[in-house]
């Protein structure tokens, strides 16, 4: 059974964008809302400036706020591949999963009345493709793949690479890990 | 097409089924797609290349039902490798702008009013054939002039050439990329071609002299670049602003605007003196390295550290960091380089860097184009005109591609003879070319202005007669060779039949040569017919080609020079010019000096532009996807400055420049992301189209606040970063 991660290489990572509307597209995402984004942070003073362009996504937690706080069932952590998922006919669209989101992952589709969010492009990797960010990135700064698998390339980059995941102290146990540096796993 | 989707009538829907996917043309996309998922529909994928810059990405169009869902990158084209950029993946959002130039138009009030009367293709196509031949008739066919990018070229720059004038201007020429091409042609012989051909995957160095690549979105080279980053390449970015690649840089140098050659020169000549250049490669290929030598003797590092606000030892550092990995160090030439009006200077000073770390044709700095290419085909020579081109302007080393603002200067004064037609396709002129005032007032000189476009840009509201092209998307383009280091052909097929009334550019270009007598010089019945014979004589398969979208010859040349594959200069000499003689004859400066250019007063900020990676000049802000995620530029500003003017983050300011030109309004970012001198934009907003109802009059525009620009003498680029602005609080009318 494969266990699926995401791993996002901020190194490589232009802020370009592609992802984005790769995203978009392949989900009819509505206007105004993301599944994905890019966010730009810059540290320092003229002329000492670091800056971090983070892609920022659904964790597909193993230990995910949202599928508890569902009072429906809709919210689920599927069995066979650990991605986080939505039942969407079993979906009142309460916001309770969005308000329970540290990472503020999810958006309710207020023509259809229900929440929504990344997939991992479930639809896409069941054909053995990539998820649509994945395919487009332009830098290769998002790569994909099974973590059960040791020659995947998201097993070789975090066995070759320092990586972190966001908000770790909520114990939220993400499945997208980010490589922020240079330099070996401490 | 409204379509209420609630879970009620998606299980109505559902029950269509049964009846087969007969109504689907009326359900919405996501039933579409599901029903995909589903395997009951099945999409439908074709192979093109994308438009929405010039990069011309292989690109790979998911079709449902009709409706053109997703693209995606083509993985065999060199330009996509499988990618695609924001703006390529947004590329429906231009197919489906609601907004679209839908019929052809012609104008019933004054030019710019923006009145037009909805008209047939033959009734507009006719008066502009009749209109033609009248300025033909009183002023001879060199009286119509062109302005053009992008593929339209490839149908009416021939339509032009057989009418019979000489006179095109191409922006990406005298406003882009013209001094760099001639620069490098001064020194090497040849330009580094588009995509350029830069080994940067290879390089332990990379130098960019305010290139800002992932702002400035060219797919492949962007994905070279992120591999180079990952590798661990060392960049060295210069940039008043710390821009993207800044933010991966080993060393960022905050330059002085206006004082790059001064750095440039230094590291030429602390190479020279520490003795840190190629001296086998110099030796074998090169000339004038005395010369060289001895001119640029006065620049060192402590004089360029004044000049440039770099502190000395940063200076040395990089000059060494250079030197110590050479040859595999990538000195970027830059793309959009009309900066001061010295461009070809500065290019060559890039030229003779390149020469001195032998980068030129080795792994790591740039590589050659192979030398493998497609026979020309027989085709009618068109008619020799029998007054000279004056879109050549005064400038000696002026490029084919021609100099928009010559052509402009004649329409305004008559001379040397008259321009009395403007032909506009595929370029929005107020947005690339500096100084509106004077495009307005050639405008107003014309008999006839046509416009030939797919949205109702701010250029193509002034035309007396629109035409509207399709997208890209639907409709067939001459074939894109490509010359990396293979030789590839791209074909662009509609992926669906036009929408609204618009047509192909080459029917449009046919029909008019039918209208002017001219019918012979496009002696197909189809595009796809020309195509098809094209391919039969390069030995393509053209089912081939149909089906997957590009194909490559493989090339057995190496692309970089060897004791067995010696490089070819077609320089005057033979060999890398240090030294020009070319520049010297026609009265210039043989070897790059530098010029001090002006600097903002008191108060002042010089006015900086660039991209964002979510557009593409000015003819995308409109695009729904691509509005949403940066629907209007902001203008850049210090963060201590702000402080000292009281400005806030998001405030609503104007720029008034030194003639007093005044912008639209636009927000402050308040940023410690750029020097205390120069405020920054991203080019291409504040549009005054009211007919592009997402964009229009959000954000500045930079062109604009441009009246001013230094015109290189050499090949008559326009410098437009000579213009200075202040910041106004913007009045509150309320």
């Amino acid at each position: 059974m494969p266990k699926y991660a995401m791993v996002i290489d901020e190194r490589r990572c232009v802020g370009c964008m592609a992802c984005v509307v790769a995203c978009k597209k392949e989900n009819e995402v509505p206007p105004e809302q993301f599944r994905t984004r890019v966010v730009e942070k810059v540290e320092g003073k003229f002329p000492t400036l670091r800056m971090e362009l983070r892609s920022e996504l659904c964790n597909h937690c193993d230990n995910p706020p949202c599928v508890y706080n569902c009072p429906t069932g809709a919210s689920y952590k599927n069995k066979e591949n650990g991605m986080v998922l939505l039942k969407k006919y079993r979906c009142v669209g309460c916001k309770s999963c969005v308000a329970a989101c540290p990472y503020d992952a999810r958006y309710i589709n207020e023509e259809k009345g229900f929440a929504d969010k990344c997939t991992f492009c479930e639809h896409r990797v069941k054909e053995g493709n990539q998820p649509a960010c994945v395919a487009t990135c332009i830098g290769k700064s998002r790569i994909f793949g099974d973590l059960d698998d040791p020659k995947s390339v998201v097993s070789v980059a975090l066995r070759d690479n320092h990586s972190e995941v966001l908000l770790a102290s909520t114990g939220t146990r993400p499945r997208v890990y980010y490589i922020r540096k240079f330099g070996k796993p401490e | 097409m409204s379509f209420e989707f609630s879970r009620r009538s998606f299980l109505k829907t559902s029950g269509l089924l049964s009846a087969g996917i007969v109504a689907s043309s009326l359900l919405p996309d996501k039933f579409l797609l599901w029903a995909e998922e589903q395997g009951m529909i099945k999409g439908r994928y074709t192979p093109t290349f994308c438009e929405i810059c010039f990069w011309k990405c292989g690109a790979i169009a998911k079709v449902v039902d009709g409706r053109v869902m997703k693209l995606e990158g083509n993985p065999v084209h060199p330009g996509a490798r499988g990618k695609l950029c924001a703006r390529g993946n947004g590329g429906t959002g231009l197919l489906y702008d609601p907004n679209r130039l839908k019929t052809p138009l012609i104008s019933t009030g004054a030019r710019g009013e923006g009145k037009y009367r909805k008209a047939t293709w033959d009734e507009a196509l006719s008066l502009v054939a009749d209109k033609l031949t009248a300025i033909k008739q009183k002023y001879g066919p060199e009286a119509v002039a062109i302005f053009t990018h992008g593929t339209p070229t490839d149908h009416f720059l021939p339509l032009l050439s057989a009418y019979g004038s000489p006179n095109v201007g191409m922006p990406s020429f005298a406003q882009c990329r013209g001094p760099r091409d001639v620069g490098l042609e001064l020194t090497f012989g040849e330009g580094i071609g588009s995509p350029e051909r830069l080994d940067m995957v290879n390089s332990k160095v990379v130098v960019l002299f305010g290139s800002h690549l992932g702002e400035n979105m060219h797919n492949s080279q962007v994905q070279d670049f992120a591999e180079a980053v990952g590798r661990g390449a060392k960049f060295i970015v210069i940039d008043p602003r710390f821009s993207t690649a800044a933010g991966k840089a080993h060393t960022w140098l905050p330059i002085k605007p206006a004082t790059d050659m001064a750095l440039m020169l230094a590291w030429i000549n602390f190479l020279l003196s520490e003795g840190l250049y190629d001296k086998e490669y110099v030796a074998a290929y090169a000339n004038g390295l005395e010369e060289l030598t001895a001119a640029v003797k006065e620049y060192t590092p402590e004089w360029a550290s004044k000049e440039t606000d770099i502190p000395v030892y940063q200076i040395v550092e990089t000059a060494r960091l250079l030197g110590k990995n050479a040859p595999a160090v990538c000195i970027h030439p830059g793309r959009h380089t009309t900066w001061y009006g010295d461009d070809v200077q500065r290019t060559r000073c890039m030229g003779i860097l390149m020469a001195l770390l032998g980068s030129w044709g080795r792994e790591g700095g740039t590589f050659m184009a192979t030398k493998a290419s497609f026979p020309k085909g027989a085709a009618k020579p068109f008619p020799e005109p029998s007054k000279a081109p004056l879109n050549l302007g005064t400038f000696p080393f002026a490029g084919a591609e021609g100099v928009t603002q010559a052509i402009r200067s004649s329409t305004i004064s008559g001379a040397p003879y008259p321009i009395k037609g403007w032909f506009v396709s595929g370029t929005n002129l107020l947005k690339a070319i500096p100084n509106q005032k004077e495009t307005l007032e050639a405008i107003k000189n014309l008999d006839l202005l046509v416009a030939v476009d797919v949205m109702p840009f701010d250029t193509v509201m002034m035309a007396d007669v629109i035409l509207p092209e399709c997208s890209y998307l639907e409709r067939y383009d001459a074939l894109a060779v490509g010359k990396g280091k293979s030789l590839t052909v791209s074909l662009r097929q509609p992926v669906i039949e036009p929408l609204y009334e618009s047509k192909p550019g080459w029917w449009i270009a046919k029909e008019l040569a039918k209208r002017l007598g001219l019918g012979e010089y496009f002696p197909w019945n189809s595009y796809e017919d020309k195509i098809k014979g094209q391919c039969a004589l390069w030995g393509i398969d053209y089912e081939e080609l149909k089906k997957v979208g590009t194909i490559t010859i493989p090339n057995t040349a190496t692309p970089f020079i060897t004791p067995t594959n010696p490089p070819e200069f077609k320089t005057a000499s033979g060999k890398i010019e240090l030294y020009s003689k070319e520049l010297k004859e026609k009265g210039f400066d043989p070897v790059p000096r530098y010029t001090k250019h002006q600097q903002p007063a008191k108060g002042e900020f010089r006015l900086i532009y660039g991209r964002s990676a979510v557009h593409t000049f000015s003819r995308t802000t409109n695009n729904p996807e691509l509005h949403e995620l940066y629907p209007e530029n902001e203008v850049w500003l210090n963060t201590e400055k702000a402080r000292e003017m009281g400005f806030s983050n998001g405030d609503y300011v104007t720029l008034k420049n030194q003639d007093g030109a005044v912008s639209n309004r636009i927000k402050v970012k308040v940023t410690e992301r750029i020097r205390e001198d120069c405020v920054y934009m991203v080019h291409g907003f504040g549009t005054t189209s009211k007919e592009l109802k997402n964009a229009f009059r959000k954000g500045a525009d930079d062109q604009g606040l441009i009246t001013r620009y230094a015109v290189d003498p050499i090949c008559g680029g326009t410098g437009m970063r000579v213009n200075f602005v202040r910041l106004e609080k913007e009045k509150n009318n309320a």
